[in-house]
């Protein structure tokens, strides 16, 4: 009978497993997506009690405030994050997941301290990759968390010296935790290794441009998802193991689709200074801007424009979602399509901060999903269009990424709004997007600035639709 | 090399050819809530944690073990939350059309 209760547990773990495994299967197809989120959590359940149940678990005062603490704060988050804060909040959340991770395992170093056993080198080596990757995850995290919120300035950070500074970090970490394995319980030394994975992380994002945000905290969930794993090889706990290695697995999957959709590879979005490149080109950008014309546009013949239309691809960006106008935006597609004009939507892969961020926002103000196209299958259609109106949107519009070798954009697959046969581009002012990058297309010829925020100017295009 | 962990470096192995296989093909309007849930599933390190902070007496572990309950415990549930309520629009929209 003593037998019964491990086996059962092991047995729970597996059920778990299988369920994280169905559950994020199902997260991969719009019809079972909500079903294979519960799923997952249904597996976290089953895997926590379990583990509440083994018997190394004595006593549940502790666990049972933390648990509380967390429940009641992860409840309020979930319920009043906006939707267009999604990247931040995963990107929190990730650094709290990171964090975790690294305190268990420096957790465990301090029980070994506690007891005459030292910890094997095994052992050592597991504690040293789970604070080293929790904690690059922990800080890393809450910088990318930091420029998304606009806390920190989204461009690359950067000061002098700074490879040699990393250098010397990468120095001290090889050679403390060299150290750590013949003294493997020396605190100081174990603090440094604390002190430096933390700061790793921080200097890891810093010289990352906004604009590579996303593909940073995808990686860093993939990150926490190794962390995780770290610590079952700590504790000798498969159930870890194996959630940890799906999730790193996964967000590896994710960010290289992203590096795909911005065609970048991964290499380059964390090692060569986006921006130390950037600046000069956006500088010589800005500086050639002054003596490039602006043509405006008022609302009133914006409406006339798109109502006589035949066809209008609206492009909508992370603009139109801060200035939460995507119900407006609905709306004046199906004004517009009341008087027969032929409304799309063309959606960039990384439109938003994420990818597919902004179909969840456009399916938050319902815009029926089948006139929301992909980038591949809406170039093509742009010649024929006759209103491009982009709300919102800068740097996934922008030309200069088809030829400028310079631009520290060039490369990325872009919206051809340049070839339909007008513009009209909704912005707040002239101001670069987020990669820091001036937009040649709104000096063109054919493209006419609509200048105000999203949701004003929008509100009033539906209206003046309405009176056509 | 104590066999725990070649057994656990099988067991890491198998579970990430797992995840990149399982997780291949997914159209771009679920890779938000497909990260967001799988953040979800990273919040399993709360295992490690009530591991590390039950044992029973009050030490330096087990506080920094109830610190990482409740960050853990924070990711799992606002991860799992926040997936169902993007993909609750998704389900909506569905209806209507």
């Amino acid at each position: 009978m003593s037998d019964f209760l491990p086996s059962a547990i092991q047995l729970g773990y597996l059920v778990a497993a299988s369920l994280f495994i169905v559950g994020l299967k199902q997260l991969g197809s719009p019809a079972t997506a909500r079903q294979g989120n519960v799923l997952a959590a249904i597996g976290m359940l089953i895997a926590i009690v379990g583990t509440l149940l083994e018997k190394q678990v004595v006593s549940y005062e502790l666990i049972v405030v933390g648990m509380i603490i967390g429940s009641i704060l992860g409840t309020i988050m979930a319920k009043t994050v906006a939707m267009t804060d999604m990247p931040q909040m995963v990107g929190l959340l990730n650094g709290f997941g990171g964090a975790a991770s690294a305190l268990v395992a420096v957790g465990e170093f301090w029980r070994y301290l506690s007891i005459p056993e030292s910890p094997t080198p095994d052992a050592t080596i597991t504690i040293l990759l789970g604070v080293l990757i929790g904690g690059i995850t922990f800080t890393g995290s809450l910088v990318a968390f930091a420029k998304l919120q606009e806390l920190l300035p989204g461009a690359p950070m950067t000061f002098p010296l700074q490879q040699p500074f990393n250098a010397l970090l990468a120095i001290a970490l090889l050679a403390g935790s060299g150290y750590m394995l013949t003294n493997p319980e020396n605190v100081p030394v174990f603090l440094g290794l604390v002190a430096i994975s933390n700061i790793l992380g921080i200097m890891f994002v810093l010289p990352i441009g906004g604009g590579d945000m996303p593909v940073v905290v995808s990686l860093l969930n993939s990150y926490s998802g190794i962390a995780a794993s770290v610590a079952g090889f700590i504790l000798m706990n498969n159930m870890l193991i194996i959630a940890g290695a799906l999730v790193g697995a996964s967000g590896i999957i994710l960010t290289q689709i992203m590096c795909k959709a911005m065609n970048r590879s991964l290499g380059s979005v964390l090692f060569s200074a986006f921006g130390s490149g950037g600046k000069t080109a956006a500088a010589g950008g800005a500086a050639g801007a002054t003596d490039k014309t602006v043509h405006t546009i008022d609302i009133e013949e914006s409406a006339m424009m798109l109502g006589y239309a035949r066809s209008v691809v609206i492009i909508p960006g992370y603009g139109m979602a801060v200035a939460q106008a995507q119900h407006a935006v609905r709306e004046l597609a199906d004004g517009l399509e009341k008087m027969g004009v032929d409304v799309k939507y063309a959606i960039h892969p990384v439109a938003g901060r994420m990818p597919g961020h902004m179909n969840v926002l456009l399916a938050e103000a319902n815009v029926p999903y089948p006139q929301l196209y992909d980038m591949d299958d809406i170039n093509p259609q742009f010649e024929e269009t006759d209103v491009a109106l982009v709300i919102g949107a800068n740097d996934v519009v922008n030309p200069a990424a088809r030829y400028d070798t310079a631009s520290p954009i060039y490369g990325m697959p872009i919206l051809e709004v340049d070839k339909a046969k007008h513009t009209i581009v909704i912005k707040r002012g002239m101001s670069a997007g987020f990669s820091g990058v001036d937009n040649e297309l709104f000096y063109k010829d054919k493209t006419m600035m609509l200048f105000g925020s999203a949701k004003d100017v929008v509100a009033k295009l539906v209206a003046e639709v309405k009176q056509l | 090399m104590a066999e725990g962990l070649i057994a656990g470096l099988v067991v890491f192995t198998l579970a990430s050819f797992v995840g990149f296989e399982v997780i291949n093909k997914v159209p771009p309007t679920l890779h938000t809530p497909l990260m967001s849930g799988s953040n979800a599933i990273s919040g399993i390190a709360v295992l490690g944690a009530i591991l590390i902070s039950g044992k029973g007496n009050v030490t330096v572990t087990s506080i920094l073990g109830t610190i990482a309950i409740a960050l853990a415990t924070i990711n799992v549930v606002a991860g799992f939350l926040v997936t169902d309520r993007m993909l609750q629009m998704f389900k909506k929209k569905e209806v209507k059309a």
